[in-house]
């Protein structure tokens, strides 16, 4: 193969990889915001609490790799109930200004609290070695750890999508997100979906945190570094919607490599700026709902 | 109460003229300076005698006021949320700070006119780009802003010197007469001087009629939008006008460190002043003063103990300000004073 073309499916390759982990963290977020329209800023502190926990799963307590991140999404997922309860349900019906406030004192709390007791050097996770290697996939090798995030990426959207549009719940959720007051008054009680639909999306959250240690690596700075992809991918895709998240976190992913590989000075303003001329056009995002 | 009595047994008499006139009265009214308003000017003077070896951090404290100011006019009365404020500061610190470190303009006053004119040009573009959205496309949309500037700076790191920030700002004895002292005596009295006039400029559009136009559009758009009022030009005026205040505070901060980084223009910076403004009370003038001061003396006693610990402190705060303070300090001293005011009539 010319290198030109090893160069593209590296490029390509690479972002894949990476909107894998933009989707599996931002998808949650879309949800909950669609269903409640509640502006999540501490979204990102969820993920983050997902890695350091996987960190501490597999490097401290010896974990195997893939029960620590089975255990990642549930715990997170379940702590994150809680705060929902109590502090989340509280503004649901206050300004988006309060939602934005509250969630950046969580999430400057979250950051503060790991820099205490991790510091601010870098954690990395304990991968077992058949993970860390090249995998030849006929026409030429890859990483193996790409390869199974890609793998994970794509299990979970065939899952949500299947829970989404073929379900009972997931119907339900599409309804409270279109239309939340006429779903109330059929019967759906859109407060418990809202706690189910948000455990389960910081839950996403955190098994994506977990995986992006091994390639971004984890700092307390996590939380507010990638938030704005995050934010970036929910709203370019729209709240609210699997097909505009799925979409957005891969142009995102697939952009913001190739930018960062072949312009690495300049890589991040291209992402922002095609960001603000989409969201100029298109202030709902791709597949948002006017 | 027989004085309105008597205004509105007029008014029935002679119609709209008197009610107009009336209208105009009350506005002066409530524009006329009361003594308690006086009492942080004063205190800034004593600050001025009573810690003169302080004025270093008086003079930050002063110039986070200004900011702090700047992001009430549009947040706290327009109502306009925005989370990349800092992007002006940014800019008009780095106006002042490449002026003096590349162009060799020495002059401190022009140097704020200047960081004043490109902060407000930026803030019109965008502003006249960005103010047709509300809600989290606004937020999103203000945010990527500030980040691009961010990375803009970050990219052209030959102009703005990156991370490592801009070196060799000087600065030229204010009116040719002043000139700087080691303990920054001459940068406290020149910012204080800076921000009184801004805040009486400030003070004069938030009673203007524009000003409660204004308050009109945070409170409810449709109707301004229904009674004819030209919201998105008020909007983008006023963006504007904050834009170019964030500048020169941002300008005041470049001259009085003498150094710059990238990091003035971090989504920190941002974050902060919004702290500030919520701890203190928005739209209310004088939160920005509260919250700037409490915050900034927080930070000075609590950051020496452990930084993370003071961020945990703001966060805490931000949490706490939301749930049960949504009125800031000022809002929570004024709901003190009634309850004591009330218990001798009971």
């Amino acid at each position: 193969m010319s290198h030109f073309a090893n160069v593209v499916v590296s490029i390509l390759f690479d972002g894949l990889a990476y909107a894998m982990i933009l989707f599996i963290i931002s998808v949650g977020l879309s949800i909950t915001m669609g269903l409640m329209g509640f502006i999540n800023l501490a979204h990102g502190a969820f993920a983050m609490a997902g890695g350091y926990l996987a960190v501490t799963l597999t490097r401290s307590w010896g974990v195997p790799f893939g029960p620590s991140l089975v255990i990642t999404f549930l715990v997170v997922g379940a702590a994150s109930v809680p705060f929902e309860r109590l502090l989340y349900a509280r503004l649901y019906t206050a300004g988006e200004l309060d939602q934005a406030l509250l969630t950046i004192g969580l999430m400057l709390m979250a950051i503060a609290g790991y820099t205490f007791f991790y510091g601010t050097q870098p954690q990395s996770m304990g991968v077992p070695s058949y993970l860390t290697g090249q995998i030849n996939l006929g026409f030429r090798e890859f990483p193996t750890y790409r390869v199974l995030m890609i793998a994970v990426g794509a299990i979970l959207i065939a899952i949500l999508w299947y829970g989404f549009e073929r379900t009972g719940i997931g119907a339900k959720i599409r309804a409270a997100v279109d239309n939340r007051r006429m779903a109330q008054s059929i019967g759906i009680n859109v407060d418990r979906l809202f706690m189910l639909t948000f455990a389960v999306g910081g839950g996403l959250a955190a098994l994506g945190g977990a995986l992006a240690v091994y390639i971004l690596g984890i700092t307390p700075s996590f939380a507010i570094q990638y938030l704005v992809l995050f934010l970036i991918v929910v709203s370019v895709g729209g709240l609210g919607s699997i097909k505009g998240t799925v979409l957005a976190a891969l142009v995102l992913g697939i952009f913001d490599n190739a930018g960062k590989y072949l312009y690495p000075t300049g890589g991040a303003f291209f992402i922002y700026a095609v960001t603000v001329l989409l969201l100029l056009l298109r202030p709902s995002g791709l597949y948002g709902r006017e | 109460m027989a004085e309105s009595n008597r205004a509105s047994g007029a008014c029935q008499e002679s119609g709209t003229a008197e009610l107009r006139a009336r209208a105009v009265q009350f506005m002066a009214r409530r524009h006329r300076f009361r003594l308690a308003e006086a009492a942080p000017w004063l205190l800034a003077i004593l600050a001025f005698f009573l810690f003169p070896d302080r004025m270093a951090f008086g003079t930050q404290v002063l110039i986070m006021v200004l900011f702090a100011v700047s992001l009430d006019l549009i947040l706290g009365y327009a109502g306009i949320m925005s989370l990349g404020h800092a992007a002006f500061f940014g800019i008009g610190a780095y106006t002042a700070a490449l002026l003096s470190a590349r162009l060799g303009w020495n002059e401190p006053i022009t140097g704020l006119f200047a960081a004043a004119a490109l902060a407000a040009l930026i803030g019109f573009i965008s502003g006249w780009f960005l103010l047709r959205y509300r809600g989290l496309t606004l937020l999103m949309l203000t945010l990527a802003t500030a980040i691009m500037v961010l990375e803009f700076g970050n990219a052209r790191a030959d102009i703005t010197g990156g991370y490592d920030g801009v070196n060799g700002i000087a600065i030229s004895p204010l009116f040719d007469v002043f000139d700087y002292d080691l303990y920054g005596h001459t940068y406290y009295i020149y910012s204080l001087a800076v921000l009184f006039i801004l805040f009486l400029v400030v003070r004069q559009i938030v009673y203007s009629p524009f000003g409660q136009a204004l308050i009109g559009i945070r409170e409810n758009v449709r109707r301004m939008h229904a009674i004819g009022s030209p919201v998105h030009w008020r909007l983008v005026t006023v963006y504007t006008i904050g834009a170019a205040i964030a500048g020169v505070a941002g300008g005041l901060f470049a001259q009085s460190n003498a150094f710059v980084t990238l990091g003035v223009l971090g989504f920190e910076r941002s974050a902060a002043v919004l702290v500030m403004l919520i701890l203190g009370g928005t739209g209310r003038l004088y939160g920005a003063f509260v919250g700037a001061i409490v915050y900034m003396v927080l930070e000075d006693n609590l950051a020496k103990l452990s930084p993370a610990f003071w961020e945990f402190g703001v966060g805490l705060l931000l949490v706490l300000a939301v749930l049960f303070a949504r009125r800031g300090l000022l809002g929570l001293i004024e709901d003190f004073g009634r309850l004591i005011g009330e218990r001798p009539g009971r």
